[in-house]
Protein backbone atom coordinates (compact mmCIF):
# COMPACT_ATOMS: atom_id res chain seq x y z
CA UNK A 1 0.00 0.00 0.00
CA UNK A 2 1.34 3.34 -0.95
CA UNK A 3 0.91 5.96 1.93
CA UNK A 4 -1.19 8.94 0.86
CA UNK A 5 0.37 12.05 1.43
CA UNK A 6 -2.05 15.16 2.40
CA UNK A 7 -1.81 17.49 -0.31
CA UNK A 8 -2.20 21.48 0.73
CA UNK A 9 -4.17 22.82 -1.71
CA UNK A 10 -2.05 25.67 -3.49
CA UNK A 11 0.52 22.45 -3.25
CA UNK A 12 -0.21 22.84 -7.46
CA UNK A 13 1.34 26.37 -7.44
CA UNK A 14 4.63 25.35 -5.79
CA UNK A 15 7.28 23.40 -7.10
CA UNK A 16 7.28 19.99 -5.72
CA UNK A 17 11.22 19.19 -6.25
CA UNK A 18 11.67 22.91 -4.37
CA UNK A 19 9.87 22.18 -1.39
CA UNK A 20 10.10 22.77 2.00
CA UNK A 21 11.39 26.11 0.97
CA UNK A 22 14.50 27.02 3.04
CA UNK A 23 12.90 29.83 4.83
CA UNK A 24 13.29 30.17 8.76
CA UNK A 25 10.83 30.10 11.25
CA UNK A 26 8.13 32.46 10.87
CA UNK A 27 9.53 34.38 8.28
CA UNK A 28 7.53 36.71 6.47
CA UNK A 29 8.69 35.39 2.55
CA UNK A 30 6.46 32.41 3.19
CA UNK A 31 3.42 34.42 4.17
CA UNK A 32 3.98 36.86 0.71
CA UNK A 33 4.38 33.37 -1.26
CA UNK A 34 1.47 32.17 0.43
CA UNK A 35 -1.08 34.78 -0.41
CA UNK A 36 0.52 35.60 -3.88
CA UNK A 37 -0.70 32.18 -4.95
CA UNK A 38 -3.98 32.58 -2.76
CA UNK A 39 -4.59 35.36 -5.21
CA UNK A 40 -3.71 33.38 -7.91
CA UNK A 41 -5.99 30.33 -7.37
CA UNK A 42 -9.31 33.38 -6.41
CA UNK A 43 -8.63 34.81 -10.00
CA UNK A 44 -7.89 31.47 -11.59
CA UNK A 45 -5.09 33.31 -13.28
CA UNK A 46 -3.95 31.23 -16.56
CA UNK A 47 -0.37 30.13 -15.18
CA UNK A 48 0.72 30.04 -18.60
CA UNK A 49 0.73 33.84 -18.89
CA UNK A 50 2.10 34.76 -15.97
CA UNK A 51 6.01 35.28 -15.34
CA UNK A 52 7.57 35.75 -11.61
CA UNK A 53 10.65 37.20 -11.73
CA UNK A 54 13.23 37.78 -8.58
CA UNK A 55 16.22 39.07 -7.75
CA UNK A 56 19.19 37.75 -5.29
CA UNK A 57 18.17 37.71 -1.20
CA UNK A 58 16.01 35.42 0.76
CA UNK A 59 12.76 36.73 -0.95
CA UNK A 60 14.68 36.06 -4.23
CA UNK A 61 13.95 32.12 -4.08
CA UNK A 62 10.47 32.62 -4.67
CA UNK A 63 11.07 32.80 -8.69
CA UNK A 64 11.84 29.41 -7.97
CA UNK A 65 8.95 28.21 -5.76
CA UNK A 66 6.15 29.20 -7.92
CA UNK A 67 5.44 26.69 -10.29
CA UNK A 68 4.90 28.88 -13.46
CA UNK A 69 7.46 30.20 -15.97
CA UNK A 70 9.54 31.90 -13.82
CA UNK A 71 13.33 33.49 -13.77
CA UNK A 72 15.69 34.00 -11.01
CA UNK A 73 17.76 37.38 -12.17
CA UNK A 74 21.31 38.60 -11.22
CA UNK A 75 21.21 40.89 -7.74
CA UNK A 76 19.25 43.80 -8.71
CA UNK A 77 18.20 43.39 -12.22
CA UNK A 78 14.57 41.44 -11.90
CA UNK A 79 13.14 44.87 -13.15
CA UNK A 80 15.36 45.14 -16.10
CA UNK A 81 14.51 41.77 -16.44
CA UNK A 82 10.92 41.51 -16.14
CA UNK A 83 10.91 45.25 -18.46
CA UNK A 84 12.10 43.15 -21.56
CA UNK A 85 9.50 40.27 -20.92
CA UNK A 86 6.81 42.93 -20.94
CA UNK A 87 8.45 45.07 -23.78
CA UNK A 88 8.55 41.22 -26.14
CA UNK A 89 5.46 39.57 -25.03
CA UNK A 90 2.81 42.62 -23.85
CA UNK A 91 -0.06 39.81 -23.29
CA UNK A 92 1.95 38.07 -20.43
CA UNK A 93 1.15 39.14 -16.95
CA UNK A 94 4.62 39.84 -15.22
CA UNK A 95 5.26 39.65 -11.66
CA UNK A 96 8.31 41.22 -10.08
CA UNK A 97 8.54 39.84 -6.02
CA UNK A 98 12.17 40.68 -4.28
CA UNK A 99 13.83 42.48 -1.69
CA UNK A 100 14.40 45.77 -0.27
CA UNK A 101 17.79 45.12 -1.16
CA UNK A 102 17.47 44.00 -4.74
CA UNK A 103 14.78 46.58 -5.52
CA UNK A 104 15.91 49.54 -3.80
CA UNK A 105 20.10 49.05 -3.11
CA UNK A 106 21.65 47.54 -5.82
CA UNK A 107 18.31 47.98 -8.12
CA UNK A 108 17.00 51.11 -7.31
CA UNK A 109 17.43 52.86 -10.88
CA UNK A 110 15.69 50.40 -12.61
CA UNK A 111 12.55 50.90 -9.84
CA UNK A 112 12.18 54.38 -10.23
CA UNK A 113 12.66 54.79 -14.27
CA UNK A 114 10.33 51.54 -14.74
CA UNK A 115 7.78 53.31 -12.70
CA UNK A 116 8.45 56.71 -14.30
CA UNK A 117 7.86 54.96 -17.22
CA UNK A 118 5.04 53.31 -16.31
CA UNK A 119 5.96 50.07 -17.51
CA UNK A 120 2.87 47.63 -17.12
CA UNK A 121 4.95 45.51 -15.07
CA UNK A 122 3.63 44.45 -11.12
CA UNK A 123 6.61 44.85 -8.22
CA UNK A 124 5.80 43.14 -4.98
CA UNK A 125 8.82 44.33 -2.27
CA UNK A 126 9.63 42.23 0.73
CA UNK A 127 10.75 44.90 3.11
CA UNK A 128 12.15 43.04 5.84
CA UNK A 129 14.94 45.70 6.74
CA UNK A 130 17.92 44.20 6.04
CA UNK A 131 20.20 42.17 3.70
CA UNK A 132 18.92 38.34 4.93
CA UNK A 133 20.41 36.24 2.44
CA UNK A 134 24.23 37.58 3.38
CA UNK A 135 23.90 38.25 7.28
CA UNK A 136 21.65 40.63 7.92
CA UNK A 137 23.68 44.09 6.77
CA UNK A 138 21.94 46.85 6.79
CA UNK A 139 20.64 48.43 3.90
CA UNK A 140 18.33 51.47 2.30
CA UNK A 141 15.45 50.68 4.27
CA UNK A 142 16.46 49.87 7.81
CA UNK A 143 15.22 52.01 10.28
CA UNK A 144 17.31 55.03 11.98
CA UNK A 145 19.50 53.88 15.30
CA UNK A 146 18.32 49.88 14.04
CA UNK A 147 21.10 47.35 14.65
CA UNK A 148 22.47 45.25 12.02
CA UNK A 149 25.68 43.10 12.03
CA UNK A 150 27.02 46.29 9.78
CA UNK A 151 25.77 48.57 12.07
CA UNK A 152 26.42 47.64 15.39
CA UNK A 153 26.01 50.69 17.17
CA UNK A 154 22.98 51.57 15.58
CA UNK A 155 22.16 52.56 12.20
CA UNK A 156 22.91 56.57 11.47
CA UNK A 157 21.13 56.76 7.89
CA UNK A 158 17.73 57.68 6.96
CA UNK A 159 15.94 55.41 5.06
CA UNK A 160 14.00 55.29 1.98
CA UNK A 161 9.73 55.90 2.31
CA UNK A 162 9.45 53.01 -0.25
CA UNK A 163 5.54 53.99 -1.07
CA UNK A 164 6.28 57.49 -1.04
CA UNK A 165 9.38 56.84 -3.39
CA UNK A 166 7.48 54.91 -5.57
CA UNK A 167 4.53 56.99 -5.75
CA UNK A 168 6.70 60.42 -6.49
CA UNK A 169 8.24 58.09 -9.13
CA UNK A 170 5.22 57.48 -11.06
CA UNK A 171 3.71 54.05 -9.99
CA UNK A 172 -0.08 54.29 -10.69
CA UNK A 173 -1.09 51.60 -7.83
CA UNK A 174 0.85 51.57 -4.39
CA UNK A 175 0.16 50.02 -1.58
CA UNK A 176 1.65 48.74 1.75
CA UNK A 177 0.81 45.73 3.96
CA UNK A 178 2.10 43.66 7.02
CA UNK A 179 2.41 40.40 7.00
CA UNK A 180 -0.36 40.49 9.71
CA UNK A 181 -2.80 41.65 7.13
CA UNK A 182 -2.70 38.99 5.20
CA UNK A 183 -6.27 39.22 4.02
CA UNK A 184 -5.58 42.60 2.63
CA UNK A 185 -2.71 41.36 1.39
CA UNK A 186 -4.18 38.62 -0.99
CA UNK A 187 -6.92 41.39 -2.11
CA UNK A 188 -4.21 44.14 -3.06
CA UNK A 189 -2.54 41.56 -5.07
CA UNK A 190 -5.56 40.56 -6.93
CA UNK A 191 -5.83 44.24 -7.83
CA UNK A 192 -2.33 44.54 -8.96
CA UNK A 193 -2.80 41.13 -11.05
CA UNK A 194 -5.76 43.23 -12.70
CA UNK A 195 -4.32 46.19 -13.52
CA UNK A 196 -2.62 48.11 -16.60
CA UNK A 197 0.39 49.86 -15.22
CA UNK A 198 3.08 50.05 -13.02
CA UNK A 199 2.18 48.77 -9.75
CA UNK A 200 3.99 48.28 -6.25
CA UNK A 201 2.89 46.91 -3.10
CA UNK A 202 5.50 47.05 -0.33
CA UNK A 203 5.03 44.09 2.51
CA UNK A 204 6.36 45.17 5.78
CA UNK A 205 7.94 41.91 6.61
CA UNK A 206 9.67 39.65 9.11
CA UNK A 207 13.35 38.36 9.24
CA UNK A 208 13.26 37.17 12.85
CA UNK A 209 16.66 35.36 12.53
CA UNK A 210 18.82 37.99 11.93
CA UNK A 211 16.70 41.44 12.35
CA UNK A 212 14.67 40.46 15.17
CA UNK A 213 16.90 39.06 17.41
CA UNK A 214 19.02 41.79 17.01
CA UNK A 215 16.61 44.44 17.80
CA UNK A 216 14.47 43.35 20.27
CA UNK A 217 12.10 40.62 19.08
CA UNK A 218 13.38 37.45 20.09
CA UNK A 219 10.85 35.42 17.85
CA UNK A 220 8.80 35.16 14.73
CA UNK A 221 5.92 35.98 16.82
CA UNK A 222 7.11 39.09 18.81
CA UNK A 223 8.06 40.44 15.16
CA UNK A 224 4.39 39.70 14.36
CA UNK A 225 3.18 41.24 17.65
CA UNK A 226 5.18 44.75 16.79
CA UNK A 227 3.25 45.23 13.43
CA UNK A 228 -0.08 44.48 15.34
CA UNK A 229 0.81 47.19 17.73
CA UNK A 230 2.72 49.50 15.41
CA UNK A 231 0.10 49.40 12.11
CA UNK A 232 -2.27 51.91 11.34
CA UNK A 233 -4.58 51.53 8.91
CA UNK A 234 -4.98 54.71 6.92
CA UNK A 235 -5.99 54.40 2.93
CA UNK A 236 -5.60 57.05 0.22
CA UNK A 237 -3.26 59.04 2.95
CA UNK A 238 -0.38 60.79 2.01
CA UNK A 239 2.32 59.00 0.95
CA UNK A 240 4.94 61.62 2.27
CA UNK A 241 3.63 60.81 5.67
CA UNK A 242 3.97 57.44 5.91
CA UNK A 243 7.24 56.59 7.00
CA UNK A 244 7.70 53.48 8.91
CA UNK A 245 9.02 54.29 12.81
CA UNK A 246 8.89 51.60 15.72
CA UNK A 247 5.98 53.21 17.35
CA UNK A 248 3.83 53.13 13.91
CA UNK A 249 3.65 51.24 10.09
CA UNK A 250 1.21 53.30 7.95
CA UNK A 251 -0.57 50.53 6.14
CA UNK A 252 -3.08 50.70 2.85
CA UNK A 253 -3.90 51.82 -0.14
CA UNK A 254 -1.95 54.91 -0.96
CA UNK A 255 -2.56 55.42 -5.07
CA UNK A 256 -4.97 54.21 -7.52
CA UNK A 257 -5.13 55.89 -11.01
CA UNK A 258 -4.40 54.61 -14.59
CA UNK A 259 -2.55 56.28 -17.20
CA UNK A 260 -1.07 55.23 -20.70
CA UNK A 261 1.72 52.68 -20.23
CA UNK A 262 5.23 52.50 -22.00
CA UNK A 263 3.79 49.52 -23.90
CA UNK A 264 0.86 51.01 -25.24
CA UNK A 265 2.44 54.31 -26.64
CA UNK A 266 5.03 52.59 -27.97
CA UNK A 267 2.79 50.37 -29.67
CA UNK A 268 0.71 53.24 -30.89
CA UNK A 269 4.38 55.03 -32.02
CA UNK A 270 5.32 52.31 -34.53
CA UNK A 271 1.84 52.29 -35.87
CA UNK A 272 2.00 56.04 -36.52
CA UNK A 273 6.07 55.36 -37.70
CA UNK A 274 4.79 52.60 -40.10
CA UNK A 275 1.56 54.26 -41.40
CA UNK A 276 3.85 57.36 -42.36
CA UNK A 277 6.27 55.42 -44.67
CA UNK A 278 3.53 54.01 -45.88
CA UNK A 279 3.86 50.40 -44.45
CA UNK B 1 -21.80 29.31 23.06
CA UNK B 2 -25.22 28.78 21.15
CA UNK B 3 -26.61 32.22 19.40
CA UNK B 4 -29.65 33.75 21.66
CA UNK B 5 -32.24 35.46 18.95
CA UNK B 6 -35.09 37.83 19.63
CA UNK B 7 -37.56 35.94 17.41
CA UNK B 8 -36.23 32.74 15.59
CA UNK B 9 -35.64 33.17 11.90
CA UNK B 10 -38.12 31.75 9.90
CA UNK B 11 -35.30 29.88 7.86
CA UNK B 12 -33.63 28.49 11.15
CA UNK B 13 -34.63 24.73 9.77
CA UNK B 14 -33.38 24.72 6.78
CA UNK B 15 -29.87 26.60 7.40
CA UNK B 16 -27.74 24.18 8.30
CA UNK B 17 -23.99 25.47 9.81
CA UNK B 18 -21.54 24.39 8.31
CA UNK B 19 -18.36 22.29 9.85
CA UNK B 20 -14.94 22.37 9.90
CA UNK B 21 -12.51 19.85 8.84
CA UNK B 22 -8.70 20.48 10.00
CA UNK B 23 -5.73 19.21 8.58
CA UNK B 24 -2.37 19.50 9.74
CA UNK B 25 0.60 18.72 7.98
CA UNK B 26 2.49 18.05 10.80
CA UNK B 27 5.67 17.33 9.44
CA UNK B 28 5.82 20.49 7.28
CA UNK B 29 5.53 22.94 10.21
CA UNK B 30 8.58 25.23 11.71
CA UNK B 31 6.73 25.89 14.94
CA UNK B 32 5.88 29.75 14.18
CA UNK B 33 3.46 29.68 16.36
CA UNK B 34 1.18 31.72 14.48
CA UNK B 35 -1.61 29.93 13.68
CA UNK B 36 -2.29 29.85 17.53
CA UNK B 37 -1.75 33.00 18.15
CA UNK B 38 -4.10 34.70 15.58
CA UNK B 39 -6.55 31.74 15.57
CA UNK B 40 -9.62 34.08 16.65
CA UNK B 41 -11.59 31.10 17.99
CA UNK B 42 -8.55 29.35 19.99
CA UNK B 43 -8.94 26.28 18.27
CA UNK B 44 -5.38 25.55 18.28
CA UNK B 45 -2.61 24.72 21.38
CA UNK B 46 1.01 23.71 21.05
CA UNK B 47 1.35 19.74 21.29
CA UNK B 48 3.60 17.47 23.27
CA UNK B 49 5.18 15.79 20.08
CA UNK B 50 7.88 17.15 18.20
CA UNK B 51 7.95 16.52 14.58
CA UNK B 52 10.28 15.75 11.91
CA UNK B 53 11.93 19.10 12.24
CA UNK B 54 12.24 18.79 15.38
CA UNK B 55 9.51 21.74 16.66
CA UNK B 56 6.17 20.94 18.13
CA UNK B 57 3.65 21.59 15.47
CA UNK B 58 -0.25 22.90 16.94
CA UNK B 59 -2.81 20.43 17.63
CA UNK B 60 -6.53 20.39 17.63
CA UNK B 61 -8.35 21.31 20.76
CA UNK B 62 -11.36 21.75 19.63
CA UNK B 63 -12.89 21.39 16.00
CA UNK B 64 -16.24 22.32 16.54
CA UNK B 65 -15.30 26.10 17.74
CA UNK B 66 -14.13 26.64 14.00
CA UNK B 67 -15.91 28.97 11.99
CA UNK B 68 -13.51 28.33 8.67
CA UNK B 69 -12.15 32.12 8.42
CA UNK B 70 -9.09 29.95 7.38
CA UNK B 71 -6.80 32.33 8.58
CA UNK B 72 -4.34 29.82 9.97
CA UNK B 73 -4.77 29.06 6.13
CA UNK B 74 -3.72 32.18 5.38
CA UNK B 75 -0.80 33.25 7.61
CA UNK B 76 0.75 29.65 7.84
CA UNK B 77 4.67 30.42 5.60
CA UNK B 78 5.06 27.07 5.59
CA UNK B 79 1.69 25.57 4.10
CA UNK B 80 1.49 23.42 6.84
CA UNK B 81 -2.31 23.90 7.40
CA UNK B 82 -5.48 24.12 6.08
CA UNK B 83 -9.36 24.28 6.80
CA UNK B 84 -12.24 22.83 4.54
CA UNK B 85 -15.59 22.70 5.48
CA UNK B 86 -16.60 19.14 6.13
CA UNK B 87 -18.93 17.13 3.90
CA UNK B 88 -21.54 15.99 5.94
CA UNK B 89 -23.77 13.76 3.94
CA UNK B 90 -26.23 12.70 6.66
CA UNK B 91 -24.80 14.77 9.13
CA UNK B 92 -22.18 14.68 11.12
C1 LIG C 1 26.25 41.82 -7.69
C2 LIG C 1 26.04 41.26 -6.32
N1 LIG C 1 26.37 41.97 -5.25
C3 LIG C 1 26.15 41.49 -4.00
C4 LIG C 1 25.62 40.24 -3.84
C5 LIG C 1 25.40 39.70 -2.43
N2 LIG C 1 24.01 39.68 -2.05
C6 LIG C 1 23.25 38.59 -2.14
S1 LIG C 1 21.69 38.79 -1.54
C7 LIG C 1 22.06 40.41 -1.12
C8 LIG C 1 21.04 41.28 -0.44
C9 LIG C 1 19.66 40.78 -0.44
O1 LIG C 1 18.85 41.62 0.32
P1 LIG C 1 17.32 41.77 -0.01
O2 LIG C 1 17.11 42.06 -1.44
O3 LIG C 1 16.74 42.74 0.94
O4 LIG C 1 16.73 40.30 0.22
P2 LIG C 1 16.53 39.47 1.58
O5 LIG C 1 17.65 38.49 1.64
O6 LIG C 1 16.53 40.43 2.71
O7 LIG C 1 15.21 38.80 1.39
C10 LIG C 1 23.37 40.74 -1.46
C11 LIG C 1 23.97 42.06 -1.18
C12 LIG C 1 25.28 39.51 -4.99
N3 LIG C 1 24.71 38.30 -4.91
N4 LIG C 1 25.50 40.03 -6.21
S1 LIG D 1 17.50 35.11 7.13
FE1 LIG D 1 15.73 36.38 7.58
S2 LIG D 1 14.80 36.87 5.56
FE2 LIG D 1 16.21 35.13 5.30
S3 LIG D 1 14.89 33.29 5.45
FE3 LIG D 1 15.75 33.71 7.51
S4 LIG D 1 14.23 34.99 8.54
FE4 LIG D 1 13.76 35.03 6.35
S1 LIG E 1 1.42 28.73 11.23
FE1 LIG E 1 2.13 26.86 10.14
S2 LIG E 1 4.34 26.69 10.59
FE2 LIG E 1 3.46 28.14 12.09
S3 LIG E 1 2.93 26.84 13.88
FE3 LIG E 1 1.07 26.96 12.62
S4 LIG E 1 1.17 25.14 11.24
FE4 LIG E 1 3.24 25.44 12.13
MG1 LIG F 1 15.73 42.40 2.67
Amino acid sequence: MTEVVEQHPFAKYLREAMMPHIWCTGCGNGIILNAFVHALDELQIDLDKLVVVSGIGCIGRTAGYTNVDSFHTTHGRPIAFATGVKLANPELEVVVISGDGDLFAIGGNHFIHAARRNIGIKVICANNFNYGMTGGQFGPTTPLKASTPTTPYGNIEHPFNLVHLAAASGATYVARWTTLHVRMLTASIKKLLQRKGFSFIEVVSQCPEIFGRRNKMRTALEMMEWFKKAAVIANFSDPAKAEITPEKIVVGEFLDLEKPTFEELLREKMNEISKENGE
Amino acid sequence: MSVKFWRTPLDSEKVVKPKAEIHIIKDQCKGCGYCIQYCPKKVFEESEEINARGVHPPKIVDEKKCIICSFCTAICPDFAIYVKEKQCKDGC
